[in-house]
C-alpha cells in the first residue's frame, strides 16, 4: 500500500440554495484519522463525498494522494448474486483478494444473494469490499449504521489496523467511534 | 485498466444476459417474435402483402425490443452506487458507457439475428430478402445497441426516465429504420451500408454522451 495524504483548504459544500459548511480545512497524513462529527444534515455525507472528489466544492481545493475508498450506505453489490459472487466481481476489478470475508463474518452468508441480507450484513459485506481494494484512503460515511455492538468493534479495530499499517481514514459517523488517536472535526463550528 | 475493462464486461454480460430480478435477454427476443406473430393476425394471411411488408415488419419488431430494456441499462447501477465506486478508482464514464454498450449489443444483436429467421419464415419472406434482413440487422443493431445506452444514460435518475427513454429513442432510430427496412427495397441494398455507417456514428459518440450525462446526474 502506498502512503497516501488528503489535505483541504477552505471548502465549502454548497446544497441547493443552503451553503452546508464553509471555511473548512483539513489534512491527514498517513497514520492519522479523523471522526467528523454532527448531527444529521449538517453535510457530513457531502464532506465525504467532496472528498471522494464526487461532488464538486462550491470553493476551496482538495488534495488527494493515494487511490481512496469509499463506504457510504449502498453497498455496491449486484443485488441479485449470491454474496461470493458479487464480491468476486470486485476481486477482478481491483486484483486483490476480499480475505476479510471470514473476519467480518461473512462465511456463512457466501451463497445468499445480497438483496437478502439485513442491513448490518450489507454494511459488512461492503466493509469486506472496501478493505479488498487495499487502498490507503479511506473515507467512510456512517460505517456503523445497523452493526450490532460487536459489529462496532470490529469497525473501530479494522480503521485502527488500517491506520497503524500507514493508511488514513476520515469518518463521518453521527455515534460515538473509539478510535485512539484520532482527531475530532465538529462540522456544526463550520456551518454558515 | 484492461483487467477492469474484462471484469466489466464480464459482470454486464451475465447481467444483461441472466439479469437475475433484472430480467434477462429473452423478454425482448419473446417480444419481438410475439409482434412479428400478431402482425399476419391483424393484416390478413395474404402472402404477397405479407412478403412485401414483412422485412419492414421485423425492423419495427427490433426497434420495439430494443426499447424494453432500456430501464436496466444504466439506472439501476446509479443507483447501487456502482458508477461512484467505478470513479473513485479512476475509470472513466466513457470507458464504462462503452464496454456497457458492447454487452448489450452482444446480449441483444445476435440472437435478434437468431429470431428474425423463424419470424422471416412466418411471414413467407424468400431467401435473397432473409439474407438482406440478416445483414441489415447486423449493420443496424450496434446502433441501435448504441442509442440506447445513450438514451438510458441521459434518462438516469429522472422520475418516469423509462417511459421518457423510449420515446427519445425512436426519433434517435429513424435513420437507422429508414436505411435498414429501406434495404428491402428492390435495388436498395445500399441502405445497408448506410445502416452501418450511423451505427457507426452512434458507436462513436454513444461513450462521450452517456459518459457526459451519468458525470452530469451525479449530484
Amino acid at each position: 500500500m502506498q502512503p497516501g495524504h488528503i489535505r483541504a483548504s477552505d471548502l465549502a459544500c454548497r446544497r441547493g440554495d443552503r451553503v452546508l459548511f464553509a471555511r473548512l480545512s483539513l489534512a491527514l497524513a498517513p497514520g492519522e484519522a479523523l471522526h467528523v462529527t454532527g448531527p444529521n444534515g449538517v453535510g457530513k455525507s457531502s464532506l465525504i463525498r467532496v472528498l471522494a472528489g464526487l461532488l464538486p466544492a462550491f470553493s476551496g481545493t482538495v488534495e488527494r494522494q493515494g487511490a481512496a475508498a469509499l463506504l457510504d450506505e449502498r453497498p455496491a453489490l449486484d443485488p441479485h448474486l449470491p454474496l461470493a459472487r458479487a464480491l468476486a466481481f470486485w476481486e477482478r476489478f481491483d486484483g486483490h483478494r476480499a480475505d476479510a470475508v471470514a473476519r467480518l463474518g461473512l462465511e456463512t452468508l457466501r451463497d445468499v444473494p445480497v438483496r437478502f441480507l439485513s442491513t448490518g450484513q450489507k454494511k459488512r459485506a461492503a466493509l469486506a469490499r472496501m478493505i479488498a481494494q487495499q487502498a490507503p484512503v479511506w473515507l467512510l460515511d456512517e460505517p456503523l449504521n445497523g452493526l450490532d455492538a460487536r459489529a462496532v468493534t470490529l469497525v473501530e479495530q479494522l480503521v485502527t489496523e488500517h491506520c497503524a499499517a500507514g493508511g488514513l481514514a476520515v469518518v463521518a459517523s453521527h455515534q460515538p467511534i473509539a478510535l485512539p488517536g484520532a482527531r475530532t472535526l465538529a462540522i456544526m463550528d463550520h456551518s454558515a | 485498466m484492461s483487467r477492469q475493462l474484462l471484469a466489466l464486461l464480464r459482470r454486464d454480460l451475465a447481467l444483461l444476459l441472466f439479469g437475475g430480478r433484472r430480467g434477462g435477454a429473452m423478454l425482448p427476443l419473446v417480444f419481438f417474435l410475439a409482434v412479428a406473430t400478431l402482425f399476419p393476425f391483424a393484416v390478413g394471411p395474404d402472402p404477397k402483402l405479407l412478403a412485401r411488408t414483412g422485412g419492414g415488419v421485423i425492423w419495427i419488431a427490433a426497434l420495439l425490443a430494443a426499447i424494453l430494456p432500456l430501464d436496466r441499462l444504466i439506472e439501476p447501477d446509479v443507483e447501487l452506487g456502482l458508477f461512484d465506486q467505478w470513479a473513485l478508482r479512476g475509470l472513466a464514464e466513457e470507458w464504462i458507457v462503452a464496454v456497457r454498450m458492447l454487452a448489450h449489443w452482444l446480449a441483444f444483436g445476435p440472437l435478434l439475428m437468431l429470431a428474425a429467421l423463424p419470424a422471416a419464415a412466418l411471414l413467407g419472406l424468400d431467401g435473397a430478402t432473409v439474407q438482406t434482413l440478416e445483414l441489415g440487422l447486423l449493420a443496424g443493431t450496434p446502433g441501435l445497441a448504441a442509442v440506447g445506452v445513450m438514451v438510458a444514460a441521459l434518462t438516469a435518475g429522472l422520475r418516469g426516465g423509462a417511459a421518457l427513454a423510449g420515446l427519445l429513442v425512436i426519433p434517435l432510430a429513424v435513420p437507422l429504420l429508414v436505411f435498414g427496412a429501406g434495404s428491402l427495397a428492390p435495388g436498395g441494398e445500399t441502405g445497408v451500408a448506410l445502416a452501418a455507417a450511423v451505427s457507426l456514428v452512434l458507436l462513436a459518440i454513444t461513450p462521450f454522451a452517456g459518459g457526459a450525462a451519468v458525470r452530469a446526474a451525479r449530484g
